[in-house]
């Protein structure tokens, strides 16, 4: 499409986009041509030509003001409204009417979170999570890498070969389906600050990694696997009810992919042991 | 020594892995580990059995320990696990999470 076609079907279209993560289209729906260009950049291949979006959010750019870049996200649930705060941006979503809207300055920064929450949410109340590990897809199968920071994501993803399609260095989004669980690709980039593909695959294992001496992969107890998996949740929400059902999912991951302690060292030797 | 009834407390998750009771506060997602002894402590709290009776029954037939002294530390590791807000304890027979109102012993 030409670029003043585009502009054209944007404004017919009052100034959206469709952004795509797992499945869930999200329509964000702002009233500044520049904002929209920023997130076509910033998402570039999870744009989605979807009509329909299972969310709706609103931007509202606002002046840039002084804020606090220590401040921490609260995310809290009164009156059937998610409410999202911290220092960048004030959002609230109904997950009923699936509709919300998001104040912010016009930067990329300030949805990306906002976006990572509302997955995260979503993901909730479906069985799934986000967590913060490296994935990539081979042969047909996707392969989490777990760890805090430094734990070597970001090095596993580098050292990838060429076979191995990278989905995320970073968060892994993860969906339940049927008796399994599915990876999907992420634009939620670390270090590596490169777009995961918009693939997906079942989840065949995850490895929480160590930095050593030598590449090998040792089975850990279930217990051990589920407290690292809580460690690592990318989850905000101040509620009981799904605090309470996102521990239940880890459980339900635990019970049904293989987890393993993937001690390696930084050379792609590594990934003779994966897939 | 007054009766001492356990509740489980309704705000926790909690599952069973490999023999290991894994508890999750809701309130400030902490999340604990239960030994053996606390694990037997949390099954049974059902909130109408007196702790003199689960240790009697589950802990003096599993562990080699005289029934005094078994008495007193369950009922120390009931309050530690009341003060995580993990169980809930009462001097009065639990249900529904809230004390049953009882006539005075």
């Amino acid at each position: 499409m030409s670029f003043l076609l585009q502009q054209l079907t944007d404004e017919i279209a009052g100034l959206d986009i469709v952004i795509e993560i797992g499945d869930i289209p999200v329509r964000i729906i702002t009233g500044d041509a520049n904002f929209l260009q920023i997130l076509r950049g910033r998402y570039a291949g999870f744009v989605s030509s979807a009509k329909q979006a299972e969310i709706e959010l609103e931007v509202e750019l606002t002046q840039p003001r002084p804020t606090d870049p220590e401040a921490d996200v609260e995310v809290t649930y009164e009156k059937n409204i998610w409410a999202l705060r911290r220092g960048d941006f004030r959002a609230e979503w109904n997950p009923e009417t699936r509709q919300g809207w998001i104040q912010q300055t016009a930067n990329p920064y300030s949805i990306d979170a906002v976006l990572r929450i509302v997955h995260s949410l979503v993901l909730a109340s479906q069985g799934g999570f986000l967590l913060h590990s490296a994935s990539a897809i081979r042969n047909q199968k996707a392969f989490l890498f777990a760890g805090v920071s430094g734990a070597g994501k970001t090095t596993i993803s580098r050292l990838a070969p060429h076979d191995v399609t990278l989905l995320t260095d970073e968060i892994s989004y993860v969906r339940r389906r049927g008796d399994g669980y599915i990876g999907y690709g992420t634009p939620f980039t670390g270090e590596l600050a490169k777009l995961g593909e918009n693939v997906s695959a079942p989840i065949s294992a995850l490895y929480l990694l160590v930095q050593g001496k030598e590449n090998r992969i040792e089975p850990i107890a279930p217990s051990d696997a589920t407290r690292s998996i809580l460690a690592n949740l990318l989850f905000f929400a101040k509620d009981e009810e799904l605090v309470q059902r996102v521990f239940h999912s880890v459980f339900e991951f635990v019970t049904r992919v293989t987890v393993s302690r993937l001690t390696f060292m930084p050379d792609s030797r590594v990934w003779e042991l994966i897939g | 020594m007054s009766k001492l009834y356990l509740s489980r407390n309704p705000k926790v998750a909690a599952r069973a892995l490999d023999g290991e009771m894994m508890i999750m506060s809701a309130k400030d997602s902490t999340l604990f580990t239960l030994n053996r002894t606390a694990t037997i402590l949390w099954q049974a709290a059902d909130g109408a059995t007196a702790l003199d009776e689960i240790v009697q029954r589950r802990i003096c037939t599993v562990f080699d320990i005289a029934a005094s002294e078994a008495l007193t530390d369950a009922e120390n590791l009931a309050r530690e696990l009341a003060n995580h807000e993990i169980l809930q304890i009462s001097d009065a027979p639990i249900q529904s999470g809230l004390p049953v109102m009882t006539e005075k012993r």
